[in-house]
């Protein structure tokens, strides 16, 4: 065995400890971006369904500015997106460099993305549901807790693994201007050093984490759909 | 109970304004089950959503028990609907929740202790017959069944009202009988005033005591239930009926077959209505005894309508033109309506009076 990771991944023997760190740095970034930004995104989410103009407590002209934005936010690529908030970054954490840094980029590239989620996912709740509900009596606020939240939990879990997959692609990216994480042990060690085993052993580590969160995902959904 | 007062519903779009609801008045009394029929597009059941002001009218007061819900702010409104149960075509219940939690979903937040929810929930199964099916979830029900779960929810919070937008609508023939049976049964035990939209005479004619029938937004007729099935004025109300009773569908099927009929120069066709105490058997039999008149019935319903029958019959009445005459005027001096037919058979000519 020892042989075998000598002869064919022989970085990857002297890095271990370097790449253990990096699985961490990525895991750290994803966890507390998909916090922030899962928070964020099903605010602004139910915001837009219960502001959009058949919903109830319609406000057009703030759906309007609200859809308007997060259109906006999703055309800018996430890789001029990290350096264009760096001040804001700067303001927030106090530099720009290093996984704690990345979370606020992450947290507004994800943001966006994740909300029209949410939104998607909350429309697919039948109408008929909520006007029962209305007739029910319920109160705005028992309606998005008690019926669209409730309602459409499976799709917010399954639109939220789709999401987390696609932030751990961002972490990659930023890792790759100074997060770390295993993006950066990809380009850092792998493509600037010319160690392809490093790159291959974190592509593999960020393939790991994917189908973990998607087991994971699977596993909610399937629990609570009925 | 409920009082609708020149209601208008005007949808403004871009382009265009629909009237869905034009100046409708209704009075629905404590105890009734009233019933809306009319076509797609009728603006009934815009109508019926304007009572517990889902669809808020653009114009006209909705008055339900002592409140005009109109002035209510958004708080005592959402007390007030909890007050006016609705039941759907497709239901509504919610697929995260189990039965048990559908029909407590309305009673969270009533002060009751989850010890007395659990009663309630126990209480309106037994009502709906389905005490087994608690915690079944209603993906696993059939259309029948999420039907009774969603009266259990729309009674949890005890109210003297229920509307029901095309309630049986989605439901096969069999499955909407039982169901308006166990309204008929909640309307007797509970006391419950029963608003129903449907576009199927079927469902008026089985459990409402009084109709509206609505058209282009607008109430044509509007009556008790047996002075609308014997004595409608509307054409619409006519062809409702006619659905119902089937007998322009024999007509019709006679008039395709008119060699069926083998009629003779003696013979006329005609159909005969009735209502209530003129039963037909012995007044066919006199027509034979006094006048030398047989009828051969084609084509006979029978309805009982609010313990009221309500016959209508298709016949052929044979015998000599003067005692046919004599027949018939007897017949309509016991109160029966007869109206002769025209026909496609060429055996004769008509010369008395034509009714096509």
């Amino acid at each position: 065995m020892t042989e075998f990771m000598q002869t064919y991944f022989p970085n990857v023997l002297n890095l271990q400890d370097e790449i253990i760190e990096s699985i961490w740095e990525t895991i750290y970034m994803t966890g507390w971006t998909a916090l922030f930004a899962g928070i964020l995104g099903i605010l602004l989410g139910v915001t837009l369904v219960v502001t959009d103009t058949n919903g109830i407590l319609a406000k057009p002209r703030l759906y309007d500015n609200l859809d308007r934005a997060i259109n906006t936010f999703r055309s800018i690529p996430f890789i001029i997106m990290l350096a264009l908030i760096g001040p804001i970054t700067r303001l927030l954490v106090g530099t720009t460099i290093g996984p704690t840094a990345a979370i606020v980029p992450l947290v507004v590239g994800t943001v966006p993305f994740y909300s029209r989620q949410v939104q998607n996912a909350l429309l697919e709740v039948d109408q008929g549901i909520i006007e029962a509900a209305e007739a029910m009596g319920s109160t705005p606020w028992e309606i998005i807790f008690r019926v669209y939240l409730k309602e459409g939990l499976p799709s917010i879990i399954r639109a939220s693994s789709v999401t987390i997959i696609n932030l751990i692609g961002l972490t990659a990216m930023a890792g790759a201007i100074g997060g770390g994480g295993l993006g950066n042990l990809a380009i850092a060690r792998g493509y600037n050093r010319f160690q392809d085993d490093v790159t291959l052993v974190a592509t593999l580590a960020i393939l790991i984490i994917v189908f973990i969160s998607q087991f994971i995902g699977n596993y909610f959904v399937k629990k609570t759909s009925h | 109970m409920i009082e609708l007062k020149n209601i208008d519903v005007t949808f403004t779009d871009k382009k265009e304004t629909i009237e869905a609801v034009k100046n409708v008045s209704l009075s629905i009394k404590a105890g009734d089950i009233y019933g809306i029929v009319g076509y797609s597009g009728a603006g009934k059941s815009t109508l019926v959503r304007t009572i517990n002001l889902l669809q808020r009218p653009t114009k006209g007061d909705v008055i339900v028990g002592r409140h005009n819900l109109m002035d209510l702010p958004p708080k005592e409104l959402r007390q007030a609907r909890k007050k006016i149960g609705m039941i759907f075509q497709h239901f509504n219940l919610m697929r995260s929740r189990t039965v048990a939690g559908n029909i407590a979903y309305p009673l969270r937040g009533t002060g009751l202790s989850k010890q007395q929810i659990n009663d309630k929930v126990d209480e309106l199964l037994e009502l709906v017959g389905l005490s087994d099916k608690k915690d079944t979830y209603p993906s696993q029900l059939s259309g029948g069944q999420k039907q009774r779960v969603a009266i259990a929810r729309a009674l949890a919070n005890d109210p003297e009202v229920l509307l029901c937008d095309e309630a049986t609508s989605a439901l096969d023939p069999k499955t909407t009988l039982s169901i308006l049976e166990l309204l008929k049964e909640l309307n007797q035990k509970l006391g419950l005033t029963i608003a129903i939209i449907t576009h199927e005479m079927q469902v008026v004619k089985e459990i409402c005591n009084k109709v509206a029938v609505m058209e282009n937004g607008e109430v044509v007729e509007e009556g008790d239930l047996v002075s609308i099935f014997t004595d409608a004025q509307n054409p619409l109300t006519k062809e409702f009926i006619s659905t119902a009773t089937q007998i322009d569908q024999a007509l019709d099927k006679l008039a395709k077959h008119p060699t069926l009929l083998n009629l003779t120069s003696e013979d006329v066709l005609a159909t005969i209505a009735y209502v209530g105490e003129s039963t037909s058997s012995p007044l066919i039999a006199s027509l034979y005894a006094q006048f030398a008149v047989t009828t051969n019935i084609l084509y006979g319903n029978v309805e009982i309508l609010q313990e009221t029958p309500i016959g209508n019959l298709i016949v052929v009445l044979s015998g000599e033109e003067r005692q046919r005459d004599k027949a018939i005027a007897y017949l309509e001096a016991h109160d029966v309506t007869v109206s002769l037919l025209q026909h496609n058979q060429t055996v004769f000519a008509f010369n008395k009076k034509q009714v096509g």
